[in-house]
């Protein structure tokens, strides 16, 4: 396989066999579903909070592609996110209550909106095209506002969902079954983005973000593959959507709330961009700082936003690469300097 | 006369009343050594962009071979054989260099938006990229990333995946600018021994590498072609003298 190496080089060889180990999983990948697991078990009070967190972690997962990876920057996710939730939500007031069915017509739907305004607002970049992110978000929330008898405007709709498979129920008071079904759709979702990213399509995206020009010029048509990658995005920003609702039996135009774009892509900035773990540990942290801020500090809202402020400051002044990028430089250090950096 | 490989008929090009292209007649013959000179601002870029597809023209058309490419996007004329440097760096910084030749060579290959197998399983995407790094004696640098790489190798990177999309047409917007003069030996080997079967169409601003290499010269003047001939021709023509060798002969 790697018999074109000249006479003075093991090093082409080394290099390539780098390129051919690094999409393999490292032990340490298995540390967050462990953690996940434990927290099931050890800390049962906190499952409502961690059940968010997992479905943040989705949501930051699928922002991750478009920003951190194509570097498409977005502030207006929670269109599709809402969008997911609201497809959901009327599937299960309608006589469709299987939560995967929900899941599958969510991812749907965020696809199809997705194509539509991709194909339109991916001409832009910049300035124009995250105000134009912005508006179609706060488009969709108006429009879920106004037409109150689907919606339920401000107060939303509730629902119950069937039993996953016909045979477990999600439990919306103890979050033991809903917990393990947001686990396990996490999982997949992440196996999949994980899976897109170390081949030659999510070399593409980094290609794009990296260069546009350039991409274009080795034969790339850029737009087609920002469509499609915003598609794909939208797809899993859907299923996220459709969780957070399931799990609470309810939704309400919060989902389509410009609010919660601004803090999934800060969730996604504080872990680090481009590099998958970072919203796992962006989504975790952000959450958990919210929490208890809440709770140390009493329920005024400045006092947390004011902490997430602090940190995020911290953050972007001395650790450009996110929370993750630092724990990259420490394994570094630790391991003395070896390997090129996992990306 | 052979057919040429790559054709423009009356080519214009207009950016409100300033003309960077007028009536532009010129053709590239296949495995030509051709080179285009003319002071700053005569349009060689211009007509780079042109030929690439970078700029559409406000008249006239491009031709590959017999077809018509006028209306072609940029990266489907890639995809039928023409291929480009940039006369300022324009890679992807933040990758290696092997990285660098993958993403052209996928995309040639056409897997890359393949979304299943890792990319570092396509043997046959890795074997292309190492003959190529071998050729243009990279290989020791192959996972060095591009902003850690002094200029002079960087601008050898420009061309690698250029070469790395199989190109019929190569089109080299100055290839050693800005290279110091110590390394620039390298850059000029490279282009010596670019595979003869590719037409090569070189910009450049220095005499000596455009009559060591060209064995066919335009020269372009305000947008619009002053003369055209081997290179005796073109250093004896008193146009040209006066024009362009006259004022590079001060520096």
């Amino acid at each position: 396989m790697t018999s074109s190496t000249g006479t003075p080089t093991g090093s082409l060889a080394r290099s390539v066999q780098f390129l051919q180990r690094r999409h393999r999983f490292h032990w340490a990948e298995i540390i967050p579903w462990i953690l996940a697991i434990a927290v099931f078990y050890l800390l049962p009070g906190y499952r409502l909070l961690a059940t968010q967190i997992l479905v943040m972690i989705l949501f930051a997962l699928s922002l991750d592609l478009i920003v951190g990876y194509a570097g498409i920057i977005s502030l207006g996710h929670t269109a599709f996110f809402g969008t997911g939730a609201y497809i959901t939500a009327l599937m299960a007031s309608n006589d469709i209550p299987d939560p995967i069915l929900g899941l599958i017509a969510a991812a749907a739907g965020a696809a199809v909106l997705g194509l539509v305004s991709g194909w339109v607002l991916l001409r832009t970049t910049g300035l124009t095209l995250l105000v134009l992110t912005m508006a179609v978000t706060i488009m969709l929330q108006e429009l879920a506002n106004d037409f109150d008898e689907i919606t339920g405007g401000f107060d939303g709709i509730n629902f119950t969902n069937s039993e996953i498979l016909g045979l477990i129920e999600l439990d919306q008071l103890w979050y033991s079954s809903s917990y393990i079904y947001v686990l396990v759709v996490l999982f997949f979702g992440f196996l999949t983005i994980r899976t897109i990213v170390y081949a030659p399509f999510g070399r593409m995206l980094i290609g794009i973000r990296e260069n546009t020009q350039r991409m274009s010029a080795i034969g790339t048509p850029v737009h087609q593959r920002q469509v499609s990658v915003y598609i794909i995005s939208a797809a899993i920003a859907g299923i996220a959507g459709a969780l957070w609702v399931q799990v609470q039996g309810n939704v309400t135009t919060e989902v389509y709330t410009f609010e919660l774009s601004g803090e999934v892509l800060i969730m996604l900035i504080l872990g680090g961009t481009g590099r998958l773990y970072g919203a796992f540990l962006g989504a975790t942290v952000y959450k958990i700082l919210e929490s208890t801020t809440e709770q140390v500090l009493g329920t005024d809202e400045p006092y947390w936003q004011f902490a997430i402020g602090i940190v995020l400051i911290l953050t972007v002044l001395f650790a450009r690469r996110g929370l993750f990028g630092i724990f990259e430089d420490i394994v570094k250090k630790f391991k003395g300097a070896s390997k090129g950096e996992v990306q | 006369m052979i057919e040429p490989i790559l054709e423009t008929r009356g080519l214009d090009k207009n950016f409100g009343a300033l003309n960077v292209a007028r009536n532009i007649n010129f053709a590239l013959a296949p495995g030509a050594r051709h080179a285009i000179i003319g002071p700053n601002g005569a349009g060689k870029t211009t007509l780079i962009n042109l030929l690439t597809g970078v700029l559409k023209p406000s008249a006239g058309s491009v031709y590959l071979g017999t077809n018509d490419i006028t209306k072609m996007a940029e990266h489907q004329r890639v995809k039928h054989g023409i291929a480009r440097t940039f006369q300022i760096n324009t890679l992807f910084m933040g990758l290696s260099v092997i990285d660098n030749l993958n993403l052209a060579i996928s995309e040639r290959m056409g897997n890359a938006t393949g979304i299943l197998r890792p990319a570092g399983n396509y043997s046959e995407v890795m074997e292309e990229a190492g003959r190529i790094l071998s050729t243009l004696k990279l290989d020791n640098d192959a996972l060095t990333e591009i902003h850690e790489l002094p200029y002079g190798r960087q601008r050898l990177v420009e061309i690698a995946i250029a070469l790395a999309l199989d190109p019929k047409v190569l089109l080299l917007d100055e290839p050693a600018a800005g290279v110091p003069s110590a390394e620039s030996h390298i850059i000029l080997d490279a282009v010596d021994s670019l595979p003869k079967d590719i037409a090569v169409l070189i910009i450049e601003h220095d005499m000596d590498v455009v009559f060591r290499f060209a064995e066919r010269i335009t020269v372009l003047v305000r947008g619009a072609i002053l003369a055209e001939g081997d290179p005796d021709e073109i250093a004896a023509d008193k146009e040209v003298q006066a024009v362009y060798l006259g004022e590079s002969a001060h520096v």
